[in-house]
């Protein structure tokens, strides 16, 4: 019994990491004030990326660090279309989202012999008593720490103002263009994270499937937090509880077809929705575009 | 001047524009690579439109994206982004399937009660996300998504399900021939229908080769009437009102709750009828096991951000979608160019869609500058 509940305990956190970092990607960006829809695409590249350099220097927190990097970079473009450009911001996320598989699996077969999979990492990223992967506790730091700025530190309250009410914020001197620009460029240095935590502490390789709906799962938590980093923590959480559940009822142990069980996390995640959710309040000015002139 | 500038400010052109640069950036990423990027367009278009066969297979691929796009589309104009067109599809394809499956009645009958058990399924779907935001407040999105995945297991769960599994493989058995769409279906299976396609080049390469359907048109049939109502009907005004502001909508007396629900219905009953049309117009008309998501919703994101929104402009876009995709084939085949490459390239011309929207930005300055220069 209780090694059934440390293992679930254990699926649950291992299916949490990717997650957690994702949304608190998701937090920040629409925080300041950028819906960043494009989390799947820069969690997707991250993970190529990490998976590569991974295998090429057999470092994994090179890797790492480069799935990080390598999110950020494509969350740039998302930062010049949305902020510099006005851009529509649900375009360019899209955008991302069909850049950032496709080009993975276009430079995954140029440097892997043809192969849509890079090899195997010689090295996994290290587990905390020999057991939870050591990214579990990296989102935790994470979230806490996006937590301590976002409340607690005037870098903090200029984002959440960016976000809220841009002109206001530009009349008492804060660079609006700035804010956004790091706020986007962190929100998709965190996917990347997301996506190479994946492939180097979940699994050991990047394949078409290693990113495959995580993403728009963080989205969604980050709006069944209503846009906290401890609620979107919350959500991830419960996701990946109910993604355990579902794995270890799998397998023929009860007499319910997988399939079905496997609907599990999301038909509970709407449940709870219906049930202790309200109305959820996205920051107000998330979604569009600052224009200087503009009242 | 003023028409250079009026030019400019066309949606059309900055679409334009962007279908340009998108392939001017592809074309620097397979130079770098090592790659001709000359050479695989002209595979690419050769993919496309050198045998009749191939042009009638971009047709038919093409004809479910469009109608994605149109749902895409059509809930875009009342501020709804429905990104569940995903899950609508596949619950539509899974009661087309079940349906015509298990009835086996006249053509007349069958065809229509098939299809519209699809737009049934898909609609329902959609109703629910809608309710859900009317009723509770919830983001369409997150439920959506939700729904997406419960859609994708439920169909695996029906295909694995002893009642419709064909054994010994990936999907359902097929539906009954009384439910095809196919054009000529009959001559296809006669030895003289054979023959006497054979007479012509043309009509056998397409024929026989394609699953020639009935879709497209229905596709474009559809894309005028969302279009007529959009734009001619109080609903569709009532529909737009409250994609433009909601606040200022619901002030002029229109139910805002109900449009949201009005909405998602029809667009997830036009992802429905893409579903349907697809079982009932290609082989091997049914469902099978899933191990990720076909995308066919996801692409009619794209296909209605590059028509940005028109159900007119969905035809289009969809054939230029299905043409990269079906082409980009040759790609791979012929040159050994990766064919991920498409989809890179969809994802750049898409960001210079949303680029592309500081054009007519651009147009205002010239024009501003031209009137200054011309006092």
């Amino acid at each position: 019994m209780l090694s059934s509940i440390l293992s679930l305990l254990n699926t649950t956190l291992m299916y949490s990491a990717p997650l957690i970092f994702g949304a608190m990607g998701g937090v920040i960006s629409e925080r300041a004030g950028v819906v960043n829809i494009g989390i799947e695409g820069m969690m997707t590249f991250g993970a190529f990326v990490g998976a590569s350099i991974g295998y090429y220097t057999a470092n994994p927190w090179l890797g790492f660090l480069a799935g990080g990097l390598a999110g950020a970079l494509m969350a740039l473009l998302h930062a010049i279309a949305s902020i510099s450009f006005k851009a529509d911001q649900t375009i360019s996320g899209m955008a991302l989202n069909f850049i950032g598989p496709g080009l993975s699996l276009f430079l995954c077969r140029i440097f892997f012999s043809n192969q849509t999979m890079t090899d195997r990492v010689p090295n996994k990223l290290p587990k905390v008593f020999n057991v939870i992967d050591i990214t579990v506790f990296i989102a935790l730091a994470v979230t806490i720490l996006l937590w301590f700025i976002l409340y607690k530190t005037k870098w903090g309250l200029r984002i959440r103002s960016v976000g809220e009410h841009p002109a206001a914020a530009d009349t008492l001197g804060i660079n609006v263009y700035k804010i956004r620009y790091l706020s986007v460029i962190s929100s998709g240095f965190l996917a990347g994270l997301g996506g190479a935590s994946m492939t180097l502490a979940v699994v050991a390789q990047f394949t078409p499937t290693s990113i495959s709906g995580q993403g728009f799962i963080a989205l969604a938590a980050v709006i069944f937090g209503k846009w906290t980093p401890q609620g979107a923590y919350g959500a991830c959480l419960l996701f990946a509880i109910a993604q355990a559940l579902a794995v270890s009822l799998g397998g023929g142990k009860i007499a319910v077809p997988s399939e079905i069980i496997n609907m599990l996390p999301y038909v509970l995640t709407i449940i709870i929705l219906i049930l202790f959710v309200g109305k959820s309040m996205a920051p107000k000015a998330s979604g569009k575009p600052y224009d200087k002139g503009t009242r | 001047m003023q028409t250079t500038v009026k030019i400019l400010k066309r949606p059309f052109t900055s679409t334009v524009i962007a279908i340009l640069c998108g392939l001017l950036v592809a074309g620097i990423i397979l130079s770098i690579s090592g790659y001709d990027p000359f050479a695989a367009f002209s595979a690419l278009i050769k993919g496309i439109f050198s045998r009749p066969k191939y042009i009638f297979k971009v047709i038919e691929k093409s004809t479910p994206i469009i109608l994605t796009g149109i749902s895409v589309a059509f809930a875009f104009k009342t501020g709804l982004f429905n990104i569940g067109a995903e899950g609508q599809y596949i619950m539509g394809s899974i009661a087309a399937t079940v349906v015509g499956i298990k009835l086996n009645l006249p053509p007349v009958i069958q065809v229509p009660v098939v299809i519209l058990s699809g737009i049934l399924a898909g609609a329902i779907f959609g109703a629910i996300v809608g309710f859900l935001k009317a009723k509770f407040g919830i983001h369409e999105v997150i439920t959506s998504i939700m729904f997406n995945w419960i859609a994708f297991y439920f169909c695996n769960f029906i295909v694995t399900s002893s009642e419709f599994h064909k054994p010994s493989s990936a999907r359902t058995v097929s539906i009954n021939e009384s439910g095809f769409t196919m054009l000529l279906y009959k001559w296809k299976n006669t030895k003289e229908g054979i023959n006497c396609l054979k007479q012509n080049k043309w009509l056998s390469d397409i024929v026989l080769k394609t699953d020639l359907n009935y879709g497209i048109i229905i596709a474009v049939i559809m894309a005028i009437v969302i279009s007529f109502l959009l734009h001619r009907t109080t609903l569709g005004y009532t529909v737009r009102a409250v994609g433009l502001n909601s606040h200022a909508a619901e002030f002029a007396g229109i139910g805002v709750k109900r449009n949201i629900v009005a909405a998602m219905t029809i667009s997830g009953a036009i992802c429905g009828l893409a579903a349907a049309l697809t079982i009932t117009g290609t082989s091997p008309h049914a469902i099978y096991q899933l191990t990720m998501f076909e995308n066919i919703g996801f692409n009619g994101l794209f296909v209605a951000l590059i028509a940005r929104t028109s159900p007119i402009g969905c035809i289009f876009s969809g054939l230029f979608y299905g043409g990269l995709s079906y082409g980009g084939n040759s790609l791979q085949l012929d040159l050994g160019i990766p064919s991920e490459i498409i989809g890179t390239t969809i994802g750049i011309i898409l960001f210079f869609v949303a680029l592309t929207g500081v054009v007519p930005m651009l147009a205002d300055r010239l024009a501003k500058r031209g009137n200054k220069n011309a006092k």
